[in-house]
């Protein structure tokens, strides 16, 4: 009994529209007690709030952008290769800042792919039930721990180690940052991932098994290919995430701009920009405090687009499992 | 031919399954040996002191007690307002507007809401609270951020907890002639209580652990006096470890890790009493 929705779909489905229509009819019609009707507009207001935090994201966004854009051309910002608002000799050009997110995010998925994904195979095709019920939390907590905290681990443990593996590494670089962001968006991948492959019918494996397929055959040729689309799209949301993460690669990967991809030097991220211009005391109006705006809008279209096309691959494996 | 080829797939297959708990087993374990290099690095400069310092120039003289203090008010402030404004979106959701066009709207937007980025919500806080709302660089500014960007979590684990109420005992109270409102407030919400505190209390853990937003909206690094009011200047425990961290000499990094174990410690205490909760709340049997 403790969802009865879930056991009886149809009726339970009927009798929500029963009682509803019901219910409305009789209390929160026009003949309502006006009581009933002021706690019903209340609550949808509280609904509303969330839409309202939308449009005001993309309404402060676009404000700044368009008065950015008053003073510099789209074409500065497009095809120029330095970005150096806060110089005296000022250039906007974006790319600098994209590369140091592409990189660092890059160095982020390269790590959590292959561990995320082993990870999902092992608690969803190998691990008893008592050991995943253990482990996928344990695993969720990778991504509870506060940013401020993985910033720290990526400065004064992982770079110092980095180091004295590989001559020439600066003190901020990419490759530490990245690196520990890789291990914070671990579970971004896991639990979704497996998610979807312990969505997979267990009469799928059966009839793999009974066709003389190995363990590891059904795994790879028949359960991952069947939850791909699940896979996809948490890799997606993972890419996101570290696109949008902002305090490690504030602390670690450093504060200078640059257009490479070299894992070894100093680059700043999108994000660890808008940090550093927040940390200085920055007028409002001026075209250094614009900048910050015009990147975020940046950074919003790149992961909501992201979200999105992960939601809807979710939505896909969802039906058709 | 045929069993050694067997056994040979066996081996593989045993390979393989070390592989992959190796991939549960290394990214974990490399974070308990980090998290106890900082207990070992903060064991150094974590006393009662540290907690009750101010900040100084001086590394082994400074502590976190204005920073903590700020956590804790934006902790209570984010909770009081992202609690209610979270409940009653989820209670005119899952009770009012099942399935409107509405409903669908606003399910989407939370669903993306839950995606963005939280330096987007510091620009937002800056651009709607500290400057058009006219409220400053203070602490309601830097808690009415904070519970925008948690209010999606609150939502939807209060949904979660609305759901499990059974429909029956909705039927029951209409049944006795209770209006909506009536069956809301006396039936189904306190059945759904637990479940709905303990997402919120894990929503605000969330909450207290940010950085980003909080920097952007102006929280201050250097700060000699406690919060004494909604509109006064602010700072927070993970504003003070970023601080640290970001100075060159290295006995502030002692700092800093001591900073990182109060900061742990007050998640980890809120996490606690969740996970207390939850273990109450499902004991019960309809």
């Amino acid at each position: 009994m403790a969802e009865p929705r879930s056991t009886a779909k149809g009726t339970a489905a009927e009798a929500v529209a029963l009682i509803s229509n019901a219910a409305r009819a009789r209390t929160n019609g026009p003949s309502a007690p006006l009581r009933e009707r002021l706690i019903e507009v209340g609550l949808r207001g509280c609904g509303l709030l969330s839409i309202f935090t939308t449009a005001s994201i993309i309404l402060v966004l676009a404000i700044e952008t368009f008065a950015f854009f008053r003073e510099v051309t789209l074409a500065q910002f497009l095809f120029d290769t330095q970005w150096t608002p806060l110089f005296v000799d000022k250039h906007f050009g974006i790319w600098p800042l994209v590369s140091g997110t592409v990189l660092t995010t890059g160095i982020a998925i390269l790590v959590a792919l292959p561990f995320g994904l082993l990870a999902a195979i092992y608690l969803s095709e190998f691990a008893g039930q008592g050991v995943r019920r253990l482990l996928k939390p344990a695993l969720e907590m990778l991504a509870g721990i506060p940013t401020i905290v993985y910033g720290y681990f990526a400065l004064v443990f992982m770079t110092p180690i980095l180091q004295a593996v590989i001559p020439g590494l600066a003190g901020f670089n990419s490759l530490s940052a990245g690196m520990i962001m890789g291990i914070m968006v671990i579970p971004m991948i896991s639990s979704l991932a497996e998610d979807a492959l312990y969505a997979v019918p267990n009469s799928v494996r059966e009839g793999a098994y009974a066709l003389g397929a190995t363990r590891l055959s059904t795994i790879f040729r028949v359960v991952v290919p069947a939850a791909v689309s699940g896979i996809a799209a948490s890799v997606i949301l993972a890419v996101s995430r570290a696109i949008g993460e902002t305090m490690i690669v504030a602390i670690a990967a450093g504060q200078q701009p640059r257009l490479t991809l070299d894992p070894r030097v100093p680059v700043e991220t999108m994000t660890a920009y808008i940090v550093q211009v927040s940390m200085g005391d920055t007028p409002t109006g001026t075209l250094e405090y614009r900048s910050i705006f015009v990147v975020g809008a940046t950074l919003f279209v790149m992961t909501f687009t992201m979200n999105f096309v992960s939601q809807r691959l979710t939505r896909r494996y969802r039906s058709a499992v | 031919m045929k069993q050694i080829g067997r056994r040979r797939g066996v081996v593989i297959e045993r390979l393989f399954v070390a592989l992959c708990l190796g991939a549960v087993i290394v990214p974990l374990g490399l974070v308990l040996v980090l998290l106890g290099n900082v207990l070992s690095d903060a064991a150094q400069r974590l006393d009662w002191a540290f907690l009750t310092s101010f900040p100084s120039r001086k590394a082994a003289l400074a502590g976190v007690y204005p920073a903590f203090v700020g956590t804790l008010y934006l902790g209570f402030i984010t909770a009081g307002l992202a609690l209610p404004l979270g409940v009653g979106a989820a209670i005119y959701l899952e009770e009012y507007e099942r399935r409107g066009r509405l409903a669908n709207l606003i399910e989407l937007n939370i669903a993306n809401l839950a995606g963005v980025p939280s330096v987007i919500y510091g620009l937002l806080g800056l651009g709607l609270f500290v400057r058009v709302a006219g409220m400053g660089r203070s602490l309601l500014s830097g808690a009415a951020t904070l519970a925008l960007l948690v209010l999606p979590i609150v939502i939807m684990a209060s949904r979660e907890a609305l759901r499990t109420v059974p429909l029956s005992l909705r039927e029951g109270s209409y049944a006795l002639g209770a209006t909506r409102w009536q069956t809301i407030r006396q039936v189904v919400l306190p059945m759904a209580l637990p479940g709905i505190l303990t997402g919120s209390i894990l929503a605000v853990s969330r909450a207290v652990g940010e950085t980003a937003p909080l920097i952007i909206v102006g929280a201050l690094t250097y700060v000699t006096l406690l919060p004494d009011g909604l509109g006064s200047p602010f700072t927070a425990l993970p504003i003070q470890i970023f601080n640290w961290v970001s100075r060159p000499q290295a006995e502030f990094l002692l700092n800093a890790a001591a900073g990182i174990v109060v900061l742990l410690g007050t998640m980890l205490a809120l996490n606690t009493t969740a996970i207390l909760l939850r273990n109450r709340y499902q004991k019960r049997t309809y």
